[in-house]
C-alpha cells in the first residue's frame, strides 16, 4: 500500500510541477509567472512533506519550515519591486 | 488504531496531492492572471494543509506536530497577503480582461 501511496503521490506532484513550469515557459507577463513559480514552490513542499509521510520520518521538517516562508518572501518582492520597473 | 491513523493520512495525502495537480490546471488553463491566481492560491492552500494534516497523522509525535503546525500557520497568513499583492499589481498595470469582471471595486480609486 506505501508503495502504490508513494508512486500515486509521485505523478500527481510531478504532472503539478509540470504544469506550473509550462507555464512559467509560456506565461505573458511577469505576473504569470510569478504566480506559477509560487505553485511550483508549493508543490516542492508537498513532495517534500509527502516524502517524509511515506518514509516515516521527520528529518526535513526544517526544510519545510523555511519553504514555506521563502516562497511569501520571493512573490513579494518580485510584486513589489520588479513589476512596477517593468510595467 | 495506528493502522486507522495511517488510511487516514494516506487519504489526505492523496486529497492534497490531487487539489495540488486542481492548481496546476488551472494555472495552465486559465485566460488572465486574475483568474490564474485565483486557482493557484486557494486549492494551492488546502491542498498544502491536507498534505500537512496527512504527515501529522503519519509522524505523530508531539515536537513533530509543533513544527508542521508552525508550517500550516505561515502558509495561511501569507498565501492571502501574496495573493493580494499579485492581484492589485495586475489590476494596475492593466492586465485583465474587463469583460470578466462582474463588480469592479476598485474603479473608482
Amino acid at each position: 500500500m506505501t508503495a502504490l501511496l508513494a508512486l500515486a503521490l509521485t505523478v500527481l506532484l510531478s504532472v503539478t510541477a509540470l504544469l506550473a513550469l509550462a507555464r512559467i515557459y509560456r506565461g505573458p507577463s511577469l505576473l504569470d509567472r510569478v504566480v506559477a513559480a509560487d505553485l511550483l514552490l508549493s508543490t516542492m513542499l508537498g513532495a517534500v512533506g509527502a516524502e517524509a509521510a511515506v518514509n516515516g520520518h521527520a528529518t526535513t521538517l526544517p526544510v519545510l519550515v523555511v519553504l514555506s516562508l521563502l516562497g511569501f518572501v520571493g512573490s513579494v518582492s518580485l510584486v513589489r519591486f520588479a513589476v512596477r520597473e517593468e510595467v | 488504531m495506528i493502522l486507522i491513523a495511517d488510511w487516514l493520512g494516506g487519504l489526505c495525502l492523496l486529497a492534497g496531492a490531487l487539489l495540488s495537480l486542481v492548481a496546476g490546471i488551472g494555472v495552465l488553463r486559465f485566460p488572465d492572471t486574475l483568474a490564474r491566481m485565483h486557482a493557484a492560491t486557494k486549492p494551492q492552500v488546502l491542498g498544502v494543509l491536507l498534505l500537512l494534516v496527512g504527515l501529522a497523522l503519519r509522524l505523530r509525535t508531539l515536537s513533530d506536530l509543533g513544527m508542521i503546525a508552525l508550517v500550516a500557520v505561515f502558509q495561511l497568513a501569507t498565501a492571502p497577503v501574496a495573493a493580494q499583492m499579485i492581484g492589485r499589481a495586475a489590476y494596475r498595470s492593466g492586465r485583465i480582461d474587463r469583460e470578466l469582471l462582474d463588480v469592479d471595486e476598485l474603479s473608482g480609486r
